[in-house]
């Protein structure tokens, strides 16, 4: 089985800090990761492999600093990587983004699988799946939970808000991964070392035959006006120390607020 | 007056969508796999658009998206409001990429300036909200459920069937297996005790359990307690994959307080914290916090609450 796995570096979430004055995101320092979801992704594709044998290749667009986490990729079992690192993608948006991981599926050619997260970490929409899967013409499945390929045909249970349901399609198909999909494995200190010696290709918007308007800040069909943390201000006692007193000082403090 | 087209898996998202839809321009809504599309008048729709095929007897993203794009072409639609649960955001990101213009998924506030439709969304995995405006000539917007009201204008408008042409389902269902119903609401308790991974076993939840009895609350948990351990239903679940809560008082236990997470009860008037780390960042939300262990402060704390 040949799988592609579309997995987008983000700065870590967690270590984002916000400007008091302006309420404004703080990105520069922060280290960047894969997405949570994405790494069930890669973990299921790794798995397909090992059963099925075949080939997966992680595919990614990002910027300059892609290679460190595309390196876990391939630690983590990824056979190749493709990154599209360009510049002239940066600023897309989802359309741009699909347009482009789309163009690259096309010229990696073979597949019979495509995986991504339920959502990115940062975004968190989903909607670059519902893209690819179009421009494609690929069905697409999200929200799996459990998939087990038999033949040319793929079965996945979805998680759905209201049920779960069981579905099955031919392949190529373009799924998307839940965090029940499985447990994403450690990669061990020998798979880092020899992940930098794995194939890793690099396209530019040309290399795929797309035009500079059909990718980047050209492409762009969503502006972001302004992205600014919700107003937030919280009082921060603490009460530390003897269970029996904190317990004590917290419910006076409950009580002149009018808590109960 | 820009034609809106709304489509919602669910009558009361679709009901919210509609009243909204009054304020941007001329409402018409799409009828899938549904027999009864009365109760849409109700609620302002001048056209309801059935689409009578076999072929969307069962949702399907790609045959729901297709049987969209053809219904905003036969009505001229320029906005498209679809309701923003799994479905309908599977949905909306491949009918964007039909009809070839932008969208915003889980909006939580729309708006028309000058013409363009601007829209809120959490973005950064919560860390902020984005105003985003769509600037292609066609919109599509994914909005959460709850985030505007539905209110009841009722019109006489037209049922309009449309002749699609689809092809058949390539996604075949083969077993359907309900959840069990929903025993929680979260979103509207006044009071809420939330359990997180801070908790070592499933029984331990008694402790929690014990003071929402002494706080007339109700109980809602992380994401990893629903949809890792299964310890209780997901719609406790609180964070943006999860429900957003705004109670009168709300107290975590054990929560890490990550982002995510933190986004579903921003909106708590008053935060309680009770967690062994001091650094953990659920403090730094929190008007009121115990650094301690929770087993033993929990029961204390109910425990004086009962008398
Ligand atoms: C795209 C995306 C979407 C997500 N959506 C959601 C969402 O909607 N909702 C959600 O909740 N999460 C969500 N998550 C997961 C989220 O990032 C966190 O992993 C999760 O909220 C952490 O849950 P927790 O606080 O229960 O566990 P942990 O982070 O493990 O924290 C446990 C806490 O308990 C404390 N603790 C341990 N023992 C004790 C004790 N005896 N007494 C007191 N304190 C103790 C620890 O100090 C720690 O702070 C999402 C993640 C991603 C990537
Ligand atoms: N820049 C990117 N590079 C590779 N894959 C991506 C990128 N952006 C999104 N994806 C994939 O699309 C999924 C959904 O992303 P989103 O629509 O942003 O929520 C992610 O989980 C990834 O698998």
């Amino acid at each position: 089985m040949e799988i592609i796995v579309c997995l987008k570096q983000v700065p870590d979430l967690q270590q984002i800090r916000i400007k008091r004055e302006t309420r404004e995101p703080v990105l520069e320092g922060a280290p960047f990761v894969f997405g949570a979801f994405e790494k069930n992704a890669l973990e299921e594709a790794v798995r397909l492999r090992e059963k099925h044998g075949g080939k997966v290749i992680a595919l990614a667009l990002g910027n300059a600093k892609l290679k460190d986490t595309i390196i876990e990729a391939l630690a983590m079992g990824a056979d190749e990587a493709v990154m599209l690192t360009d510049p002239a993608f940066a600023g897309g948006g989802s359309a741009g983004t699909a347009q482009a991981l789309a163009a690259a599926v096309r010229k990696i050619g073979k597949f019979d699988l495509i995986l991504m997260g339920e959502g990115s970490a940062d975004n968190y929409s989903g909607q670059v799946t519902g893209r690819v899967a179009e421009l494609l013409d690929l069905p697409q499945i999200t929200y799996a939970r459990a998939l087990s390929v038999e033949g040319n045909r793929v079965r996945v249970t979805r998680d759905l808000e209201d049920a779960l349901e069981v579905v099955e399609a031919e392949l190529p198909v373009v799924v998307s991964a839940t965090s029940e999909l499985n447990t994403p494995r450690l990669p061990p200190l020998t798979a880092i070392l020899k992940a930098s010696k794995k194939p890793i290709k690099t396209f530019t918007p040309a290399d795929l035959g797309l035009a500079a308007d059909q990718v980047g800040a050209k492409a762009a069909v969503v502006q972001t006006l302004s992205n600014l943390a919700p107003e937030q201000e919280r009082k921060q006692v603490l009460f530390e120390g003897d269970a029996d007193k904190a317990v004590d000082e917290l419910l006076k403090a409950l009580q002149k607020e009018n808590a109960f | 007056m820009a034609n809106v087209l709304i489509f919602s898996e669910q009558d009361t998202g679709a009901f919210e969508l509609l009243s909204k839809a009054r304020e941007l321009g001329t409402p018409a809504i799409a009828a899938l796999g549904k027999t009864n599309v009365g109760g849409y008048f109700e609620y302002g729709a001048q056209q309801v658009f059935v689409g009578e095929d076999a072929r969307l007897s069962e949702f399907n993203a790609d045959g729901y998206a297709d049987a969209l794009a053809q219904i905003a072409d036969a009505s001229g639609a320029t906005i498209v409001l679809i309701g923003s649960t799994k479905r309908g955001k599977e949905l909306a990101g491949r009918l964007a990429q039909k009809l070839g213009c932008g969208a915003v998924m889980d909006a939580i506030g729309l708006a028309m300036q000058d013409g363009k439709i601007v829209a809120q969304r959490y973005a950064l995995g919560g860390n902020t909200i984005a105003t985003d405006v769509i600037t292609s000539a066609r919109q599509v917007i994914a909005v959460m459920p709850k985030t505007f009201e539905a209110v009841k204008q009722p019109v006489s408008g037209e049922t309009v069937r449309v002749e699609l042409k689809l092809r058949e389902p390539r996604v075949k269902i083969v077993e359907r297996k309900a959840k069990p119903a929903a025993t929680a609401n979260v979103e509207g308790a006044e009071t809420l005790i939330v359990v997180g991974k801070g908790f070592a076993k499933q029984e331990d939840l008694g402790l929690a359990e014990a003071l929402a009895h002494a706080l007339n609350g109700e109980i809602g948990c992380t994401r990893a307690l629903a949809a890792d351990y299964h310890w209780l239903g997901e719609e406790r679940m609180i964070g943006i994959s999860g429900k957003k809560c705004k109670p009168r008082l709300m107290v975590s236990l054990g929560v890490s307080g990550q982002i995510q997470h933190t986004v579903g009860i921003l909106g708590s008037k008053l935060i309680v914290a009770i967690n062994k780390d001091k650094g953990a960042p659920i403090f730094k939300i929190a008007d009121y916090g115990i650094v301690g262990d929770l087993y033993q402060v929990v029961p204390r704390l109910a425990e004086r609450l009962r008398r």
